[in-house]
């Protein structure tokens, strides 16, 4: 049922160029794979976030398995890109994304947010390899994006850097003081990706502090913005192709995604942004999703 | 005035943010110039129930914290009395300079309410545990702070709150703790009150740590010690008076906080015991470390913070008293 894991070869190529550049297809079958690990740790866990996590699915598969440059076996591998989820609380797609590409089992889903396990609710450097700056309080990622983007400058490093950001979370100051930093110094080995999936906790984000004209503010502080479907695979690999190849200025893909997406009655509905679904509902969720608790749960804990 | 407070041994449980968004509505009753503002926490905080009633005195300033601070100092400034709500971290910490110069310098009559505060938080983990709010809001000058129990407790430091000219802030929690006090124990803004009597030592906690340092003294009256608890929920300005005589009286002195060890509830009561009466005294706190996710009953035991804990720091603590002779 599930798209097969890499193997051994194209693990060892990867190793080599760290980037997978997996095909429309694979990442297809794969992003159906994190949609299912992220009910199926929210079911066992029941505590935890549904909504984002599900709107960044498609292309946070994209960015994990076609475009990083990054070796989940050796997390500080020197010539890494550098990703980071600034919106924190997204864990669940986070750590399926960094099971199912390698950077520790996938068993460990099952202990999302309890006391044994290392997955903590908000991402933790202190406990989870490869997470390597701690977040959960919005708006401060894209300036540390910023000083490692300065940082691999100042190397004459290689290095790019993924910077996901929510659209709620651009209602936060620093946010804008990082986009002027991020301009000024002209940083277009940073790309940002913008969950515009147009819901917040407490409602609709145009009726809570609306962000329009969104792309039209980021272009006036002077960024390379790419506006794209954010659950069409084929786009957003190209809008990831569009920002490799654009000099002098930073990039950002504004991913236009629908939260809660691929369960049916989450799709759009802003009160599943913080809550798990319960038992029962998880199993419909991951009917649609072609899989049952019992067979996704077992495949989590055998690897 | 002794209000002395005996537990059933089955203890009612209720949220104390819901202490603080049901006072809110009281508020905006007797008050026309209560304004509350939120940043995308409308439900965690409980402010809804002020918003569905009063929608012309509400304002939603989505995620940003530091500038709700400076809307309400600018309300304030022209007469009103806004509260501000968000979680304690980012009350307390994302908005600490905005705090400092704009409100506390200024001494505007802003009112802020960090809810979820302590290691109870839970899941959620060290991010959303705010555990500094003490150390680092009592340090500033012109601010007062206030630590209430339980629901009842939230209820009237929220009204106090409102009543008190200056900044105030007020810190709660997540979970449903139980329910210590009634509608009519005596609370007064700045003032500790002592729920039981006892003459070897006194217990001062806040927050939910009242309710342990109750139990508490049950288990050490079992073992010969008499343990008089005071409830210490304003932590600034902090009953100095109360604290001396407390120290004086029992010669012994045991402290208790969901929070960091530096710079809290401890280190504020040492400050006068040092001064004024000093006398052996333990700090049950977090102890320094960060928060992690976890059930808040798993948490409350991992971290120290049981009542068993502070049995521990008493018998500590009286070993040295008995020492000194
Ligand atoms: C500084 C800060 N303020 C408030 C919060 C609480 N919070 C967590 S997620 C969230 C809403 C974020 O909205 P958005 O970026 O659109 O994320 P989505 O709802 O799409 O998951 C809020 C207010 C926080 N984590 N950090």
């Amino acid at each position: 049922m599930s798209s097969a894991a890499p193997g051994a070869a194209e693990l060892e190529a990867a190793h080599r160029s760290g980037r997978l550049e997996w095909p429309v297809e694979r990442l297809t079958a794969k992003a159906l794979d994190i949609r299912r690990d992220i009910v199926t740790l929210l079911s066992k866990s029941q505590t935890g976030h549904s909504g984002g996590p599900l709107s960044c699915a498609d292309f946070g598969t994209a960015l994990f398995f076609h475009e990083l440059n990054i070796d989940p076996a050796n997390p500080r591998w020197p010539e890494r890109d550098y990703w980071h989820f600034s919106i924190g609380h997204v864990t669940p797609v986070i750590y399926s994304l960094m099971a199912e590409r390698g950077y520790f089992p996938l068993r460990d889903l099952m202990k999302f947010r309890t006391f044994e396990g290392h997955a903590q609710g908000h991402p933790s450097a202190h406990d989870t390899p490869g997470i390597e700056v701690s977040a959960g309080s919005l708006g401060q990622g894209l300036s540390v994006c910023n000083g490692v983007a300065m940082g691999a400058r100042i190397d004459h490093h290689p290095r790019r850097i993924y910077c996901v950001m929510g659209d709620g979370e651009q209602q936060e100051g620093q946010i804008w003081e990082a986009a002027m930093f991020a301009a000024h110094y002209r940083l277009d080995h940073l790309c940002g990706i913008i969950d515009y999936n147009h819901k917040q906790i407490d409602g609709d984000v145009e009726d809570i502090m609306g962000v329009k004209p969104l792309a039209d503010k980021w272009r006036s502080f002077n960024w390379n913005v790419i506006e794209c479907d954010g659950h069409d695979i084929p786009g957003i690999l190209r809008s990831f192709a569009a920002a490799r190849a654009h000099g002098g200025r930073p990039s950002v893909i504004i991913a236009d995604t629908v939260m809660g997406r691929g369960v049916s009655y989450m799709a759009d509905d802003y009160r599943w942004h913080g809550k798990p679904p319960k038992p029962d509902q998880a199993e419909t969720a991951l009917q649609e999703l072609g899989t049952s608790y019992a067979e996704w749960s077992a495949r989590l804990l055998a690897h | 005035m002794t209000a002395t407070i005996t537990l059933p041994e089955k203890v009612e449980m209720k949220k104390t943010r819901e202490g603080f968004g049901r006072a809110l509505v009281a508020l905006g009753e007797q008050d026309p110039r209560i304004v509350v503002l939120v940043g995308d926490l409308s439900e965690s905080t409980m402010v809804h129930f002020f918003a569905e009633k009063f929608p012309e005195r509400f304002i939603q300033v989505g995620v940003a914290e530091q500038n709700m601070c400076g809307i309400a100092a600018g309300l304030a400034a022209m007469g009103k009395i806004p509260f501000f709500s968000t979680y304690g971290a980012f009350a307390s910490c994302r908005a600490a300079d905005q705090i400092r110069v704009t409100v506390a310098y200024t001494n505007l009559n802003v009112k802020i309410a960090g809810a979820h505060g302590g290691i109870s938080v839970g899941p959620d983990g060290a991010t959303h545990q705010a555990m500094e709010e003490i150390s680092i809001i009592r340090s500033i000058p012109n601010m007062s702070m206030i630590v209430p129990c339980d629901y009842w407790e939230t209820y009237k430091a929220t009204l106090a709150a409102a009543k008190h000219v200056g900044p105030v802030y007020i810190r709660f929690g997540r979970e449903d703790v139980p329910v210590v006090t009634g509608e009519h124990t005596p609370f007064a803004f700045g003032r500790g009150e002592v729920f039981a009597e006892g003459r070897d030592l006194t217990l001062i906690a806040c927050g939910v740590m009242v309710y342990e340092a109750l139990r508490a003294r049950e288990t050490l009256a079992t073992l010969g010690i008499s343990a008089r608890v005071v409830d210490l929920h304003t932590v600034k300005p902090i009953d100095r008076e109360l604290i001396a005589r407390s120290a004086r009286e029992t010669g012994a002195i045991v402290t208790a906080e969901e929070h960091q060890v530096n710079g809290g509830l401890g280190g504020a009561v040492a400050e006068v015991v040092v001064q004024q009466s000093p006398v052996p005294m333990e700090l049950v706190a977090v102890q320094d470390r960060f928060g992690q996710s976890g059930k808040p009953a798993e948490l409350m035991d991992a971290f120290g913070l049981r009542a068993k804990d502070i049995v521990v720091a008493a018998q500590k603590v009286m070993e040295r008293k008995r020492a000194r002779g």
